[in-house]
């Protein structure tokens, strides 16, 4: 019955194309809460234990093979992770994509829509499907159906050039994923998810683990593979980099987590490659954001931080499990999974409230914004929310799952030897330099945007946007809220999630500490809030009673102060800038005074920073073959005569090879 | 509940004992120890004046400021009681809800626009990124000794686990903590509470638009946080097994030193040059992972 709706709900997206312009989205919404629906059912079910693993049976019509889609707790989580952002990313849409009316045909609603649904469709698809052949043709419709999504705006040219870059890049991606399942199919004779546990209990584990993470880690984003993330969010729709940078670049968190799972040896080492691999992704993703002016970027380059942090919990997790360490396991493994669906929320949050900025101010540069707070006052709310989670503060949902990996680390110290123990150290060093930068940047990315007076024309005349808008994130606030204060009610089912996944025993002993002290956080979130509002209506009742003038900012006796004295994003990363030299190259165009120049005339300055990942793995192995094929290039003269040599020679080669045996 | 009560008492005298220390090291009569006390009962009778450039944030700011601060000193255990709340890792808590206020303080500053106070907040924001790691290790190096995560199990079995090098311990803790305290209070040699010249100020800086209540709540604020540091130095320096009455006199004395020892480290000690302020701060994150290493050493790990 379930298999037959979901069916249904497959062949009715292609209705999308057959409708009006105007009927298409709420056409492509009913189809969108349909499934987010059925498989929220499914997954709730068994995450509360009502089903066992089931299996649901979708035979497809086309072909001998029938697709078979198979939930467990993980997939669960990871389904309903995906629905909650998917879904309130759509609504939002409908506001966001309203200016784009005029401008764009029925076809152009139609690909986008339909790239959505099916994008959202593949997403849950990928993480209920074991049969390797089915797993990648969906992860295929994932990349093409986010490609289609990021071009909506293919009018611009930077925009395709950028979608194809991201093509391509997914391709390279998608290539390893197939490769390390035609070597799992060599060796077991079945291309599934399911034989892994076969190849992996007498093959060393390390090098088709290796495979499968570059696979996923370019879809996942982390360091040195994320060069496709700061270019493919800015480019696409607001609610398509939610949607993109919340819920699918986690798709490849869970291929990551798919596969451990039946990963038996070389666990050490792969724990220690995770781990080294995620604090580079998280320092440096945070590192690099604090130098990016547009605001999308940056929180592209966020999303490079938290997957860092996601793998972090991860590694150690794995790093756990080789040493006996349940706690660190199971701590590690639960606070990466909670982050997982932390970071969908709040960076979903700020891409969308980022794409309302940009709604109302038509620019994504820091620089020229700023006072959007009096302007905007909901999209100014909505971001500190999303700003103070993200930087992992109480008593929002970033803190307990960074809490949670925390303890985990601190707990393992006692008992580490020599090696393990300054390895977590350094980890919790980087943890916690990556909470100071995240907060570095952030009071940055708010303050500049919303806060002080408007730094052009555009920011002055923005206008709030909305409350189509708005009222959809309030679902997201919400949740963000509920995990921070209510957090056991979340960490519980992620605790037995992970311990059913990696077969972890007796987790009771430490879920009832765990518990304790999560409620404790609780209650001390709880105190915070009181003290915050009892001050707040003291100091309301105060200051009634107290003359309250208004006056200008104080210049220290300087009068006439305009916007454009305010700091701005360059100058509150000066420092910070100089600081971080040796890693992020800044470069500095200017021309210096000469010492006979006694009136200086026009001058201009301009700086970069560059993505050196960039340029080492991508800009030059693509100059070197673009290089080459210049050169080849040579042969293509135009002239008929010269591609018949070409054929003719051809053919002798073949007939001289042949004669002496040589193919 | 004592050592509640006791961190509030000690931020009575604290601010006004640095200003005496200072007054009689330059040879000054100098105000009186309630001085800063009477200071804020002042600015709370005082009406306000608010930049028409600033919002809601600017408002709520100092509240939240107090609140996290005052909540902060929840967790704090104080002899051989435990805190008010106490649970594993709460010092990960700890640290992460001065963070908070720290983040409202530095966005406060940014709401007035000011290019002075928009420095200030910058200067804080990168300071206190750059000292976070280093409270952190050191607690993560008291886990290790201990086996505990939690201030009042780390700290009640700081001195009962026998190890014999549990001085050198307690002198590291005190050094790098007293360090981190002056970071965080924007005292010297980061920063000159009595500088003139808004160029060279971080935390002054970022309230000069602060004015009456507010004002109030960002120097209790400010005052609570030391006599909070001073409670963790405390807690690392003296064992938590003595007898209670004895404590009590001990904290405030400890207090006491501390304060007096800040008066003249601000007496005799001018500021660092700001650009050379990241490499000090960082050199205190290397102090702790050097004592991390101490300890490895001492438990027989390493060598």
């Amino acid at each position: 019955m379930n298999a037959v709706l979901f069916l249904i709900i497959l062949f009715l997206t292609f209705l999308v194309f057959l409708l009006p312009k105007t009927y298409k989205y709420s056409f492509a919404l009913f189809l969108l809460s349909g499934a987010v629906v059925l498989s929220s059912v499914w997954s709730v079910k068994m995450l509360s234990g009502i089903l066992s693993v089931s299996e649901i049976m979708i035979r497809l019509p086309v072909s001998k093979h029938s697709l078979v889609l198979t939930i467990d707790p993980l997939s669960a989580f990871f389904i309903i992770v995906v629905n909650i952002t998917v879904l309130i990313g759509f609504l939002y849409a409908r506001g966001y994509l309203k200016p784009y009316y005029p401008n764009k045909n029925s076809v152009d609603f139609s690909i986008h829509y339909f790239s959505y649904l099916w994008l959202y469709l593949s997403m849950i698809m990928v993480v209920m499907i074991r049969d390797g052949l089915s797993f990648l043709i969906v992860w295929e419709i994932m990349a093409l159906s986010s490609f289609l999504l990021v071009i909506f705006d293919a009018e611009v040219r930077s925009v395709l050039k950028t979608g194809v870059n991201y093509l391509i890049q997914m391709h390279i991606g998608m290539f390893f994923i197939l490769i390390a399942f035609l070597i799992v199919d060599k060796a077991t004779g079945q291309m599934s998810f399911n034989s892994l546990e076969l190849y992996f209990s007498n093959h060393s584990g390390f090098l088709l683990f290796m495979l499968f993470f570059i696979g996923f880690g370019i879809k996942a984003g982390f360091v040195p593979m994320h060069t496709w993330l700061p270019q493919a969010h800015p480019a696409a729709p607001s609610h398509v980099s939610g949607v993109m940078s919340g819920v699918m670049i986690k798709i490849g968190i869970y291929g990551i987590l798919r596969v451990l799972v039946s990963v038996q040896s070389d666990l050490l080492l792969i724990g220690i490659v995770i781990l080294v691999i995620s604090l580079i992704s998280g320092v440096l993703g945070v590192m690099m954001a604090i130098v990016q002016h547009n605001l999308k970027r940056l929180l592209a380059y966020h999303s490079i931080e938290n997957i860092g942090i996601i793998g972090i919990g991860i590694g150690l997790g794995v790093i756990g499990l080789a040493t006996d360490n349940t706690a660190l396991s199971l701590l590690g493994f639960s606070g990466g999974l909670l982050h997982v669906l932390n970071h969908s929320l709040f960076k979903s949050l700020l891409f969308f409230n980022a794409g309302s900025v940009y709604h109302a101010t038509h620019t994504q540069n820091i620089e020229h914004l700023g006072g959007l707070m009096k302007k905007m006052p909901y999209t100014a709310l909505l971001f500190l929310i999303g700003s103070l989670a993200i930087c992992g503060l109480p008593p929002f949902n970033g803190f307990i799952s960074e809490y949670l990996i925390y303890i985990g680390m601190f707990k393992s110290l006692s008992v580490a030897n020599l090696y393990q123990s300054i390895l977590v150290l350094g980890t919790i060093t980087g943890l916690s330099l990556i909470g100071g930068l995240a907060i570095f940047c952030f009071t940055k990315a708010f303050g500049i945007v919303f806060l002080g007076e408007p730094r052009s024309e555009n920011a002055a005349l923005a206008r709030e946007v909305s409350k189509g808008m708005i009222y959809p994130q309030l679902f997201t606030v919400a949740f963000i809220v509920l995990i921070g204060i209510a957090s056991v009610l979340f960490v519980k089912p992620v605790f037995a999630i992970i311990a059913q996944a990696f077969k972890l025993s007796d987790i009771a002993a430490l879920t009832y500490p765990a518990i304790k002290n999560l409620s404790q956080i609780s209650i001390l979130c709880g105190v915070f809030v009181v003290t915050v509002i009892l001050l707040l209506v003291y100091r309301n009742f105060h200051l009634k009673t107290k003359p309250v003038s208004y006056g200008p900012t104080w210049g220290c006796g300087y009068t006439a102060v305009t916007s454009k004295q305010q700091y701005t994003a360059t100058s509150y990363a000066y420092n910070y800038n100089h600081l971080a030299k040796p890693i992020l190259q800044t470069k500095k165009i200017m021309k210096d005074i000469r010492e006979d120049e006694i009136f200086p005339g026009e001058r201009t300055f301009e700086s970069h920073s560059d993505d050196i990942f960039r340029r080492i793995f991508i800009d030059k192995p693509v100059d070197w073959i673009s290089g080459l094929l210049k050169k080849i290039a040579i042969m293509q003269t135009g002239q008929i005569q010269h591609y018949i040599l070409y054929a003719f020679v051809f053919m002798l080669l073949v007939f001289i090879l042949t004669f002496f045996n040589l193919i | 509940m004592i050592g509640l009560v006791l961190i509030i008492a000690a931020a009575f005298f604290f601010p006004g004992l640095i200003l005496r220390t200072k007054s009689i090291a330059s040879g000054r009569k100098g105000p009186g120890i309630f001085q800063p006390i009477k200071d804020i009962v002042l600015l709370m009778k005082k009406g306000s004046v608010f930049s028409e450039t600033t919002g809601l944030i600017f408002k709520i700011a100092p509240v939240v400021t107090l609140s996290g601060i005052l909540c902060s000193i929840l967790v704090i255990p104080f002899a051989n009681q435990n805190a008010l709340v106490s649970f594993e890792g709460d010092f990960i808590f700890f640290s992460y809800l001065l963070a908070f206020t720290k983040f409202f303080a530095i966005i406060a500053a940014l709401d007035t626009g000011s290019s002075f106070e928009g420095m200030g907040a910058n200067r804080e924001a990168f300071f206190s990124m750059l000292v976070e790691p280093a409270f952190i290790i050191l607690l993560a190096t008291f886990a290790m000794i201990t086996g505990y995560t939690s201030f009042s199990d780390i700290f009640s079995h700081f001195y009962i686990i026998g190890d014999p090098y549990v001085l050198i311990y307690s002198i590291m803790g005190f050094y790098v903590l007293i360090q981190i305290a002056m970071i965080e209070n924007s005292r010297l040699p980061v920063d000159d509470p009595k500088t003139h010249l808004e160029l060279t100020m971080i935390h002054e800086v970022m309230i000069l638009d602060n004015s009456g209540f507010d004002k109030a709540l960002i120097h209790i604020g400010s005052y609570l946080k030391f006599a909070i540091y001073g409670a963790l130095i405390y807690n690392v320096i003296v064992p938590a097994g003595w007898n209670l009455f004895l404590q009590i006199l001990l904290f405030l004395a400890v207090q006491g030193i501390f304060a007096i020892l800040v008066g003249l480290i601000e007496s005799f000690r001018a500021r660092n040059k700001m650009n050379l302020n990241p490499k000090f701060i960082l050199s205190i994150s290397a102090m702790a992972w050097l004592s991390f290493i101490i300890v490895l050493i001492l438990t027989d790990k390493l060598i």
